[in-house]
């Protein structure tokens, strides 16, 4: 269907790249992810001067300035929130959040778990590297307990946060994953996140490459990629492997991953995804999926379920209290209000 | 009212009525200062409450009172003493002790004067009048519960709501002992109660019962009458600092045809601001509570950036939490108004009282060298003009503007003539399509005005104009993130230079009192009723005095230095540790004429103390 279809492209990926020279390091994931965004764009075909991309501190958030739109580069950890009020004000714009593991769930923790609670209607990208590189190397909110770093040399005594289980506690409507190195489905989660309504999580495994290198080499590279990772479709079958030879069964409450024809499972015991369902149970189940319990790491659009946005049922309200009361100026709105008297 | 009834004419009186925190007496207060407003007098209003909502019955710190002065004219601030009281339990008597003139009334509900209340208000005997050593006042013991009880027996009412009228039972004398009539405050519980006709009923028949138990048994040997003023002709109605603040930011919005939006956090006492803002959907405006105060000052950022009028309101410790986005708005240059209701400090302090504390803490409470437009208002009144003009030179400016108010103009509250917008000055944004004088191409997001020096405003949504803003250092030409150390000093004094050139767009400084006295007083902020009023003692009392009040701090108006230096002696009073003081003498080292006056209790300023205190100054001791 969708080769066959066509449409009027009014702007190219080129027209959302800003003219200013790319600064991050050679051979980092940011530049991937951002040629995933300028596609991304250009498949939405939003217009460019209709869209914001706010962020806040660290590498990523370098982003805005190089997307020839709308871009507000703030202060560590408040771009969720800047990006509420900048979609509250004018809803009829593309907002999307371009922010890092320790901007926005460090520092910036309590913006995030808001606007993704109110369920603002901007699309965050999460550049998740678990480390903090612009500060040259410290460990982060997402890096495994026992990780050494320049300010944890005998390894960290802490459990770190799943970006998507923080989503899923803070009510997430819409969360996806992807791999920098995966560019098809990096645009594709993209271009999903912007089109559901209401706050969107897109959690992209990025790489470091001076302080953190190879930290999701298990999952990326492609010796190990088919078998320890798997992209969700809607309303398709979990399989994985080179082969599409494995798949993903409901045994008890649990996940498992299974040989098609081995051990008495056949396709249709696979499991179908759905990331409409409103209980966010299986979701959770799957984005949590770790190499180390024997079981790929998912990606792709693994909850996007259909709530009004905090700013559409915002405009709701106004307009129905407008409705309702007649339209006044200021003078007689103050005449009108109670405790009024005349002085003849 | 009977014909042998004696009453007095008098030019002002205070009264105070006090009770516990769930005993209503905000609600008698604000009814006898609004109905005397709509009789025609003109009122000062000073709500002093404490931060419990509900302290224990009958104990010392759950005592709430609301003080209101009324008179024929010159009435600038809620009054340093009491004329009245009105004491709904022994604590409130025992707080309110110091604040009696001789002679005045203590109206004192006996019910409540019982054993258990005296212990709980930890009196040592059982009378608590001898106690206090108050013989100097005129004590009248009312049986105010019993009384209300009986009242409205057959009313329908349950126990506890009877009881809950007991407040009116009390105002009803009080209207009774001023000659008010009864009609104005019957017309405003209706309209308070409108949902529960049962209650107006109740509410209404305490009050009259009040009122007549009052007048039948001729209660004291005078009853007073006040004279309506004749003020100017026009419509009027009462406000408080904080919803007039809320109308000065809606009717600038108006003004420059843009939304307005709030992003804000609920802290005392700035959270009506919040509440009067999210009820005003019927203007449009958009008004979010936030998870905290970061987020009510960045959200508010995004929206200037987006386009809005964008204000955020909040107190001491929150305007602590929001210096570093107040940065980001100095270094992005982006429109906003931040509201600072000004409570005591440092930390939590004493979150319900009032004081002038965070000057320093708006003029240099940020990183790096980020000048930015201070403001203050002066009068609950002028919490509107104040927040009109603050936003119109954020918006003509491009800069943030802190307007400091404070608790007690606030919740305070006096008569207000209803504005017309037409008799205030157009807002005209430096929109970048409307007034860059070249082609869009050319366009970046730093260039400025030559004259005044503000950037022009690239709205989101506008085509050709997309470019990107943000806290780094900027090329004062391309706009590109830029480290060169002479670009950086260039845009350091092209800021201070843009906060500086706002002294063109802002009135002279004006003087009133003796033009040719030696002794200037000088005040800012809140405190402007008590200096007026400390200036006309002055005066009555023959000495030569004169007195200016600053709104504008940062810049302050142009003819500021010019005019200080007229005066040997420059008292500046304030409710802080002297940092106006201090500013002005930094601002202007070679004046070395600045006498601090300096009071920080969290209480309004003692007329009564000033006139003696500047006094002595002017006299030199």
């Amino acid at each position: 269907m969708e080769a066959t279809e066509i449409k009027y492209q009014k702007y190219l990926a080129k027209d959302y790249k800003s003219e200013n020279a790319v600064r991050w390091c050679p051979g980092c994931g940011d530049y991937a992810i951002l040629t995933c965004l300028h596609k991304a764009l250009a498949e939405l075909n939003v217009d460019p001067h209709n869209t914001a991309v706010i962020s806040g501190i660290g590498c990523s958030s370098r982003l805005p300035y190089y997307m020839n739109t709308y871009g507000f580069h703030s202060i560590h950890g408040r771009a969720a929130a800047i990006a509420t009020g900048v979609k509250v004000a004018n809803p009829a714009l593309s907002v999307w959040v371009a922010t890092g593991d320790g901007d926005s769930l460090a520092i910036g923790g309590n913006h995030f778990i808001h606007a993704v609670r109110r369920n603002v209607d901007i699309n965050i990208i999460l550049f998740n590297n678990k480390i903090y590189g612009l500060t040259k190397g410290q460990y982060s909110p997402t890096s495994s307990r026992g990780f050494v770093s320049k300010s944890s040399p005998y390894g960290t005594v802490e459990d770190p946060f799943r970006p998507a289980e923080l989503t899923f506690g803070a009510r997430g409507t819409f969360f996806a994953r992807a791999i920098d190195v995966d560019m098809k489905t990096q645009v594709e989660v993209m271009v999903e996140a912007a089109r559901h309504k209401g706050a969107s999580v897109v959690e992209v495994l990025q790489n470091c490459v001076i302080f953190n290198d190879g930290i999701h080499n298990k999952i990326s590279d492609r010796t190990w990629k088919a078998d320890n990772t798997i992209t969700l479709r809607q309303g398709e079958k979990m399989l994985f492997g080179k082969e599409n030879e494995k798949g993903l069964v409901l045994e008890g409450w649990n996940l498992k991953a299974v040989t098609i024809g081995e051990e008495g499972y056949s396709l249709d015991d696979v499991l179908v995804h759905d990331a409409t369902t409103k209980d966010n149970t299986l979701h959770m189940k799957l984005a949590l999926m770790d190499i180390a319990d024997d079981l790929p790491v998912a990606l792709g659009v693994i909850r996007s379920v259909d709530t009004p946005s905090y700013d559409s049922d915002y405009e709701r309200q106004i307009a129905e209290v407008q409705q309702r009361t007649p339209k006044k100026s200021f003078t007689e709105f103050l005449l009108s209000s109670s405790n009024v008297w005349e002085v003849k | 009212m009977p014909t042998n009834a004696v009453v007095t004419d008098i030019k002002q009186v205070t009264i105070r009525f006090s009770g516990d925190s769930g005993d209503g007496m905000q609600l008698s207060g604000t009814l006898f200062s609004t109905l005397s407003a709509i009789f025609g007098n003109e009122i000062a209003t000073f709500p002093d409450f404490p931060a419990e909502i509900r302290a224990p019955q009958g104990s010392l710190h759950g005592v709430s009172g609301f003080q209101v002065r009324i008179g024929a004219k010159d009435v600038y601030n809620s009054g340093d003493k009491t004329d009245v009281l009105v004491a709904m339990n022994p604590a409130a008597l025992k707080v309110n002790a110091s604040y009696l003139k001789k002679g005045s009334i203590v109206l004192f509900d006996t019910d409540s004067f019982q054993k258990k209340d005296l212990d709980k208000a930890l009196f040592q005997t059982q009378d608590p009048f001898e106690e206090l050593n108050l013989d100097h006042i005129q004590p009248v013991g009312v049986a105010i519960t019993s009384m209300t009880k009986s009242s409205l027996e057959g009313s329908g009412l349950e126990n506890k709501e009877m009881l809950r009228c007991k407040n009116m039972f009390a105002l009803g004398i009080v209207c009774w002992l001023f000659n008010r009539p009864l009609e104005i405050a019957d017309k405003l519980l209706e309209q308070k109660f409108a949902k529960r006709p049962k209650i107006v009923i109740a509410n209404i028949k305490a009050l009259t019962d009040g009122y007549n138990y009052g007048n039948n048994i001729h209660l004291t040997a005078s009853t007073y009458r006040i004279e309506p003023v004749e003020a100017t002709k026009g419509f009027y109605t009462d406000v408080n600092g904080n919803t007039a603040t809320a109308y000065g930011l809606i009717a600038a919005a108006e003004k420059a045809g843009l939304q307005l939006f709030l992003g804000s956090y609920p802290i005392t006492p700035a959270t009506d601001i919040l509440q009067e803002l999210a009820k005003r959907k019927d203007f449009g405006v958009k008004a979010l509570q936030m998870e905290d105060e970061i987020a009510g000052i960045t959200s508010s950022i995004g929206a200037a950036f987006a386009g809005c009028l964008a204000a955020t309101s909040t107190s001491g410790p929150g305007l602590a939490l929001k210096s570093e986005a107040l940065g980001l708005a100095v270094m992005t240059e982006l429109p906003l108004v931040v509201i600072d209701v000004q409570r005591s400090g440092p930390s939590t302090g004493m979150p319900t009282k009032s004081e002038q504390t965070d000057l320093n803490q708006a003029l240099y409470g940020r990183n790096g060298e980020s000048p930015l437009v201070v403001m203050a208002a002066a009068s609950p009144t002028d919490c509107f003009e104040s927040a009109f003009t603050a936003a119109k030179i954020a918006l003509e400016h491009m800069t943030p503007v802190i307007l400091l108010s404070d608790g007690y103009i606030a919740n305070g509250s006096s008569a207000w003539k209803i504005p017309e917008l037409e008799d205030y000055p157009e807002i005209n944004p430096p929109y970048v399509q409307n007034h860059f004088n070249a082609e869009a191409g050319e366009w970046k997001p730093y260039l400025r005005n030559d004259d005044t020096l503000v950037r022009y405003w690239g709205i989101p949504g506008t085509p050709n104009y997309m470019h990107r803003i943000g806290g780094l250092e900027k090329d004062l030409v391309t706009g590109v993130i830029s480290s060169n150390p002479e670009n950086h000093q260039r845009m350091i004094n092209i800021r201070q230079q843009k906060i500086d050139n706002i002294a063109r767009f802002i009135p002279e400084q004006q003087v009133l009192g003796d033009p040719d006295a030696d002794t200037l007083i000088v005040g800012w902020g809140g405190t402007q009723g008590h200096l007026m009023e400390t200036l006309l003692r002055l005066r009555d009392n023959g000495k030569k005095v004169a007195y200016t009040h600053f709104r504008h701090i940062s810049p302050l108006p142009a003819n500021s230095h010019e005019l200080l230096q007229r005066y040997s002696k420059v008292i500046v009073a304030e409710q802080n540790n002297g940092q106006f003081a201090d500013y002005l003498n930094g601002k202007y080292p070679d004046l070395n004429s600045i006498c601090k006056y300096n009071k920080v209790e969290g209480q309004p300023f003692k007329v009564s103390e000033m006139v003696e205190a500047f006094t002595q100054m002017m006299e030199g001791k």
